[in-house]
């Protein structure tokens, strides 16, 4: 088998769980318990992903998944771009060691904050809430660190002077000569921090619960231990989960593509 | 120094190549003298201004949580009554130390991440070397990789769980046409251990991959043409040539996939249905992660839900100690 041969494998065995979800979703429970298992679409689909959407309240959760996602993305993207050109270009005391704090925290693994986060969230009675959710995930030392390094090279230091000697204040540096060096970097950490908000788990499973404003995530947390014990079911709100990032992923495949290859890591 | 000179210059050069300049007669030049003194360089509040979104939200979500784990690791507190707190010292931990769940926990978090973390990063290894080649439609395969790395933990484990189901996944058909015995995919020990990592690493290998391929891009060609000019084979040009030019993406890609083996957890919880935090009948497959979420959640006992996080990070940090040890003895 030649290089090409094993690409297509990898290929394969990369799409066809995904596709497979797909099959399971479009047959019934007692078609899926059947030996062989199905291989081929049936014509349950609209059947379950309705159950899916209303019965389980998948809809309700897709929609607050979004809201979440996209506020996410937004705040992450706002907050690290001012602090990375912050870290990037300017000086201010104590920049060395609270760099190096932010890069520290990074190591740190997020279920040792997530006791005291929750104490938190309970005393200012988030919990159910969807900001619970959203304005931790803000917090991204990844995010800074990814404008930062993206900004000291695309914004060359004699432009920002220039800006100073032609008067400009510090809004309208951001606004007229920062903003468009950044947002390259902005469309990848923005795309990226939505798909990590998107397929969130472990922080969102402990602070919503599945009759308060779950995400899909968490909705199917309770479909997978059977308060819906339909199979196909479970099966067309796994594909419901998955399929918008399938989506934005063949839409904006190169520039996601792009933004891991530069060592992303987030979530 | 090169500050000043940058300011020398620009203010010679009327603003070059501002793109937000707005077309028509330049304003005129503010005279030096007007600009207020700066105090060592640094540029008063403005930088903090920008640094106040991220430092306060890091500070209330990020640092202080960190703070108050320890705290809370010392304390008796209840989820029934998060308001209350009562001081125990070390005793939280002392009964991890006598809890057999907590030491197969952690076993089962290790052997998990050896059979998960190993195989995703050679296969990765693989298939970057294979994206590598000039081949036709690679960019086409590039965005394949990432898919399953754009489904969630959840909807990934509830397919798998289905696959390597008893009596009617498919994974055992397969066995069964072959004309093998079916595996219990839950209740064996080492089988649903396998079976967890199996997601692990087809979520990740894609990831890893692309992250390989970035570092290949890096290696200069000459390294290569000057070995096979030695002589040297294409297996050798890969140990001598290519690994070592690839080490910081090996090393970030080792250290990542550790820290998020220590870590795993929705594989687990969602493996079995039923079986929820307990991580099968047996705790074949309870994980730390679940562990923590079992005692902080189920059993409702939040401190020692915060001392399991703190055996964690320690874990941790003797993991990756150990493998500086190691990569400082075979150097």
């Amino acid at each position: 088998m030649g290089a090409y041969g094993l690409l297509v494998l990898f290929g394969a065995v990369s799409l066809l769980p995904l596709l497979w979800t797909a099959v399971a979703a479009s047959r019934t429970t007692t078609r899926l318990a059947a030996t062989p298992p199905p291989f081929r679409f049936g014509r349950n689909l609209p059947r379950n992903l309705e159950i899916a959407w209303t019965e389980a309240g998948l809809g309700e959760a897709l929609a607050n998944t979004a809201l979440v996602a996209g506020a996410v993305a937004l705040g992450t993207v706002v907050c690290s771009t001012l602090a990375g050109f912050a870290f990037a270009k300017l000086r201010f005391r104590f920049k060395g060691p609270l760099l190096l704090l932010v890069a520290g925290t990074m190591l740190i693994p997020p279920q040792l904050g997530v006791v005291p986060l929750y104490l938190l969230v309970a005393r200012l009675r988030w919990t159910d809430e969807l900001q619970a959710v959203i304005l931790p995930s803000l917090v991204s030392a990844f995010g800074v660190f990814f404008m930062r390094q993206h900004l000291r090279r695309a914004l060359p230091s004699e432009l920002l002077e220039a800006a100073r000697v032609d008067g400009a204040g510090l809004g309208r540096t951001l606004w007229h000569v920062v903003l468009p060096a950044a947002r390259p970097a902005m469309a990848v950490l923005a795309m990226l921090s939505f798909v990590a908000a998107w397929n969130d788990f472990f922080w969102p499973v402990l602070a919503l619960t599945q009759t308060g404003n779950p995400t899909v995530q968490v909705a199917l947390t309770g479909l997978g231990r059977g308060h819906v014990p339909d199979q196909s079911v479970v099966m067309a709100g796994a594909l419901l989960g998955t399929l918008p990032l399938l989506v934005v992923l063949a839409l904006f495949g190169r520039h996601i593509v792009g933004g891991v290859m530069r060592g992303a890591v987030k979530g | 120094m090169t500050e000043t000179r940058a300011t020398a210059e620009a203010a010679r050069r009327p603003a070059p190549e501002d793109p937000a300049r707005p077309a028509g007669p330049l304003p005129p030049l503010r005279p030096r003298r007007a600009r207020p003194p700066r105090r060592g360089r640094r540029q008063g509040a403005g930088p903090f201004l920008l640094l106040a979104p991220f430092l306060l939200l890091f500070t209330a979500f990020g640092v202080f949580p960190l703070v108050a784990a320890a705290w809370t690791s010392f304390h008796r507190v209840e989820l029934t009554a998060p308001g209350r707190a009562e001081w125990v010292g070390l005793r939280n931990y002392t009964r991890l130390l006598d809890d057999g769940f907590f030491w197969k926990a952690l076993l089962n978090t290790l052997t998990i991440g050896v059979l998960a973390t190993v195989p995703q990063l050679l296969l990765a290894l693989g298939v970057a070397h294979l994206l590598h080649a000039r081949l036709r439609g690679r960019q086409f395969f590039r965005v394949v990789a990432l898919a399953p790395y754009a489904t969630s933990v959840a909807a990934a484990t509830l397919v798998f769980a289905l696959f390597f189901g008893r009596d009617h996944g498919m994974a055992n058909w397969a066995l069964g046409v072959v004309g093998l015995d079916p595996v219990d995919w839950q209740n064996g020990p080492w089988a649903s251990r396998f079976a967890v990592a199996s997601i692990v690493v087809w979520r990740w290998t894609g990831y890893n991959a692309l992250i390989y391929l970035a570092a290949l891009g890096t290696v200069p060609r000459e390294l290569y043409e000057a070995a096979a000019l030695d002589g040297a084979s294409r297996w050798r040009q890969f140990l001598h040539v290519t690994l070592p030019g690839i080490r910081p993406a090996l090393g970030f890609t080792a250290l990542v996939s550790t820290i998020g083996a220590v870590q795993l957890f929705g594989e687990p919880l969602l493996y079995a249905s039923g079986a929820g935090a307990s991580g099968g009948a047996n705790h074949q497959f309870q994980t730390l992660g679940l562990y923590l979420y079992e005692q902080g959640w189920v059993n409702l006992h939040l401190g020692r839900a915060a001392a399991i996080a703190w055996a964690m990070l320690l874990i941790l940090v003797a993991a990756l100690g150990l493998a500086r040890l190691i990569r400082k003895a075979a150097a």
